[in-house]
């Protein structure tokens, strides 16, 4: 369903080389390195957001995708309330100046009950904890009815319960049948709840099942220590 | 004592011709000024509009060259002048090492300094000091008409556009990833701050329209967080600064522009002490 085939560079410093990566249909896939392995850039060329330098990246025609972008990118100062961010949601399709149908109204309610925010509609995202924000952000991503989800460190800055919580609900959606690409730094977390893995650090080190991938000390160090 | 209120107050409106219509002026400006001023600051843009204002003043001079004193004309050179100062301070900020404060000050200043040369250049009917800080009692029928028609039209189009221009400032990674990354909201709201800079500046002055637009969005941005009261607030403290500037620029025979820019202060002043006793 996409398919990578690409090499990146920032002016003159290679990112990400020869990337070959297919994520098929259906699957749930954790994305893991160091920082500056090119794993946000990687998901920036999955969002179709960002062009990569030389090669493509393929989305089988029809596909929707939706892309949740590192929280901390986003000013939790800005004056909206958290139905407002819902909202984001539903956006190409309301338009400019359609109001939601009763239909979008049921979609919405149930999202902020998905995620646990219900009674919050018109808090302002002033007042939210940054787990509170990243459920937010969850609820969006599910309104806008993507075949791919691709997320950005959705679980830094978010405490233990809400990250198995948010896990969880990632699982439910796969078993939906969506294609699912997160990027996640707590290992342990990726081998319990996400079936595969690619490690990451400018090129691909390995990738396959996560219970072999993840348990593979030398493949962890090549990983994080030699680059 | 309710006879000196009135004599005060209502009187001033009441009476005179010429302060009806600079009622009529600044009231329409400051409906439609604050709600730019509040996405300008959401946008981190606030320095744009620094640039804008003095960026439009070389091209209104160079309009009265070719067209002498004609509302459209001013609106076209502030357009083509405004544009240009703020797509070349973008450009070499994003060119070069400048970072943009930098970039936008340099060319600011620029501008400023070539549009008072040419206006005082142009002498007679053109007034550096009427342009600069604006002459609210003059507006005439015309103005005053162009006045409404422009920020009626400018409210319609910013509602219009306002969803996605809001959520680009919010998320503009997202917008990108749902296909509305482009500039072309920016644009036409960049557009819109262009025109009623020109048009406010009949009244207010370009400088003094800056502050139409900046002191009450940034009073309103203190105090509310939801986008609705913000700018609910941030009109109702325009409405009232231009009132209370007017009123008080009539009886203490100051000029109004400056007197409403400093009542805009001072409601903002009331909202920073407010703000600091609450915390």
């Amino acid at each position: 369903m996409l398919s990578l085939s690409l090499s990146h560079m920032f002016g003159d410093t290679p990112v990400l080389n020869d990337i070959n990566i297919t994520f098929p249909k259906g699957s749930f896939t954790a994305l893991i390195g160091p920082n500056g392995a090119g794993k946000s850039t990687l998901l920036k060329i999955c969002a179709g957001v960002l062009k990569p330098s030389t090669g493509t990246a393929c989305l089988t025609a029809g596909l929707k995708r939706a892309y949740l972008p590192q929280h901390n990118q986003l000013d939790r100062q800005f004056p909206l309330t958290v139905r407002d961010v819902a909202i984001m949601g539903f956006w190409p399709k309301i338009g400019l100046y359609h109001g939601l149908t009763p239909e979008d109204r049921d979609q919405l309610k149930h999202a902020l009950d998905m995620v646990g925010l219900d009674g919050f509609e018109n808090k302002p995202i002033s007042v939210l904890s940054g787990g509170q924000f990243q459920r937010l952000l969850f609820a969006r991503l599910w309104l806008q009815e993507a075949d791919l989800l691709i997320l950005d460190e959705p679980f830094s800055a978010v405490d233990q319960p809400t990250t198995e919580h948010l896990l969880a609900l990632l699982q439910n959606w796969f078993a939906e049948g969506k294609t699912i690409i997160t990027v996640i730094h707590q290992l342990q977390l990726a081998e319990r709840f996400i079936p595969q893995s690619i490690l990451l650090n400018r090129g691909v080190i390995a990738q396959g099942d996560s219970k072999k991938v993840l348990s593979d000390a030398a493949l962890i160090r090549k990983t994080y220590i030699e680059v | 004592m309710i006879n000196f209120m009135y004599d005060v107050l209502i009187a001033p409106i009441s009476d005179f011709v010429f302060m009806q219509r600079a009622f009529a002026a600044c009231f329409a400006s400051s409906i439609i000024c604050p709600v730019l001023g509040i996405v300008l600051l959401l946008k981190r843009m606030s320095l744009m509009g620094e640039a804008l204002s003095h960026g439009i003043l070389p091209g209104i001079a160079i309009a009265f060259f070719i067209w002498g004193v004609w509302l459209p004309g001013f609106t076209i050179g502030g357009m083509v002048a405004g544009f240009l100062i703020a797509g070349l301070s973008l450009l070499a900020s994003q060119k070069t090492r400048l970072p943009q404060d930098a970039s936008f000050s340099g060319f600011y200043l620029f501008a400023l300094a070539l549009g008072v040369l040419l206006i005082s250049k142009a002498g007679g009917a053109m007034n550096v000091m009427h342009l600069l800080f604006g002459s609210v009692l003059g507006v005439d029928l015309a103005i005053l008409r162009t006045i409404i028609i422009l920020s009626a039209l400018s409210l319609i189009i910013v509602r219009m556009i306002f969803r996605p221009l809001i959520y680009q400032c919010f998320d503009p990674l997202f917008m990108q990833s749902v296909g509305y990354g482009g500039n072309r909201y920016t644009v036409i709201f960049i557009g819109l701050v262009v025109i009623n800079l020109v048009t406010a500046c009949q009244a207010l002055g370009t400088l003094m329209a800056l502050g139409l637009m900046m002191i009450p969005a940034i009073t309103a941005r203190l105090l509310c967080n939801s986008l609705r009261w913000t700018l609910c607030v941030a009109i109702i403290s325009a409405l009232l600064s231009s009132y209370i500037g007017l009123i008080v620029s009539y009886h203490a025979e100051l000029p109004t522009g400056p007197t409403i820019v400093l009542v805009a202060s001072c409601l903002y002043m009331a909202a920073l002490i407010t703000t600091f006793i609450r915390k």
